[in-house]
């Protein structure tokens, strides 16, 4: 049983909607490890990067701020390639979005 | 955590990493990143994805009541079980899987305050096994519908005053000035908000670690819009999942006894023909 339907139907990794892309290196998950946020502009939008380490793979996940929503996430070899690959989606994503007159 | 009003429907991280493998608990994961479980995820952690497992997928709707009895049933959950459900993003979507459990009637469910973000940064455990866990054969209640604003409600809320209407999104959503929060698609025809709503950001209630706040400070963030034990409050976002954040800040923390969610939200209030819209920024609190 397990999981209940997360991998039957397409339902696993990358599915949230929220243009999550995601890169996966085989590791042993033990402790977290090296957790921190800090926050860029991209696009003239803020941006929150989250990093940290699972095992051997480093993790970068960046968020919208507000609502906080998960526009790219990205594990790699190295801290510095996860993050360069979850901005370069994130950058992406909010480029797209249109601001108006109110 | 003793002060709020239903301090019951917390557990902080000390206490989960000391109960892991305790009988008659289960722990979810219900992320925003759907695929966040699988990079590391709470020893003995089963992960509900909430595009397919916690809503109707042919109609919008919540999950229909057999789906959820199969998904509880699947998850080895029993009535008497402890859910203890977790998230990133400060419980945003673990919230709304509390939301559907309640109203499903199921009696004992609680989040992990601080949620995924909490335990990532004090370093505690993680696995990438997915566990198992026998069967059950969970029968659950009939909806409680009164944890739920519909749209017939929200017009008549509109039309006659009395009920404090809040609106969680960002203040760019809010406004009007976007559509849909950064990066995400566009999902209603015009922006703005419900007519009288107040602005309180989801994410308010929450601290820089992801906790919640003290009783003190969400009695001020919430009672500087209008929000008080006086009247109903329906709170609503986009879609309805962070507005259940805000909903069970309300109901459990605040101990509001009339608050529901309109989990329609903006994509349907701002997709509907005829409806009035209010843009920029929020009226005058009226005293």
């Amino acid at each position: 049983m397990g999981q209940p339907g997360r991998r039957a139907g397409g339902t696993g990794r990358g599915s949230g909607g929220v243009g999550v892309t995601n890169e996966t290196e085989q590791s042993t998950a033990g402790s977290s490890g090296g957790f921190s946020e800090r926050q860029v502009e991209l696009n003239g939008w803020p941006v929150r990067l989250t990093s940290y380490r699972v095992g051997n793979k480093f993790v970068c996940q960046a968020d919208n701020v507000s609502p906080g929503a998960c526009l790219a996430r990205f594990s790699a070899s190295t801290a510095e390639e996860a993050e360069a690959q979850a901005i370069s989606k994130a950058r992406h994503l909010l480029g797209k979005t249109k601001r108006r007159d109110v | 955590m003793a002060q709020y009003a239903h301090p019951e429907v917390l557990v902080e991280t000390e206490w989960l990493a000391s109960h892991l493998h305790d009988g008659g608990i289960r722990i979810v994961e219900v992320d925003v990143d759907t695929g966040a479980y699988d990079l590391g995820h709470i020893p003995g952690a089963l992960a509900w994805a909430w595009t397919t497992q916690l809503c109707d997928t042919v109609k919008r709707d919540i999950l229909p009541k057999e789906q959820l009895e199969a998904l509880l049933s699947k998850s080895g959950i029993a009535p008497d079980t402890t859910i203890i459900l977790y998230g990133d993003s400060n419980n945003w979507f673990a919230a709304w899987a509390l939301w559907q459990l309640k109203i499903y009637g199921h009696k004992d469910v609680r989040l992990l305050n601080g949620g995924r973000k909490k335990w990532l940064a004090e370093g505690r455990e993680l696995t990438e096994e997915v566990p198992s866990y026998p069967a059950t054969n969970y029968k659950a209640q009939e909806p409680d519908l009164s944890l739920r604003a519909f749209l017939p409600e929200v017009l008549e809320a509109v039309k006659k005053g009395g009920v404090s209407m809040i609106d969680v999104r960002s203040p760019q959503e809010f406004t009007g000035e976007i559509l849909a929060p950064p990066g995400l698609p566009e999902t209603c025809q015009r922006g703005g908000h419900i007519p009288g709503a107040r602005n309180v950001p989801w994410g308010k209630a929450c601290n820089d670690d992801g906790t919640f706040k003290s009783l003190e400070e969400l009695k001020a963030l919430y009672g500087a819009e209008g929000v008080d034990e006086k009247n109903p409050v329906i709170s609503y976002c986009r879609i309805g999942e962070r507005s259940s954040h805000t909903w069970f800040v309300l109901k459990y923390l605040l101990g509001l006894q009339n608050v529901t969610n309109y989990d329609g939200s903006w994509t349907e209030w701002g997709n509907l023909v005829g409806v009035p819209v209010e843009r920029g920024a929020a009226r005058a609190v009226s005293a």
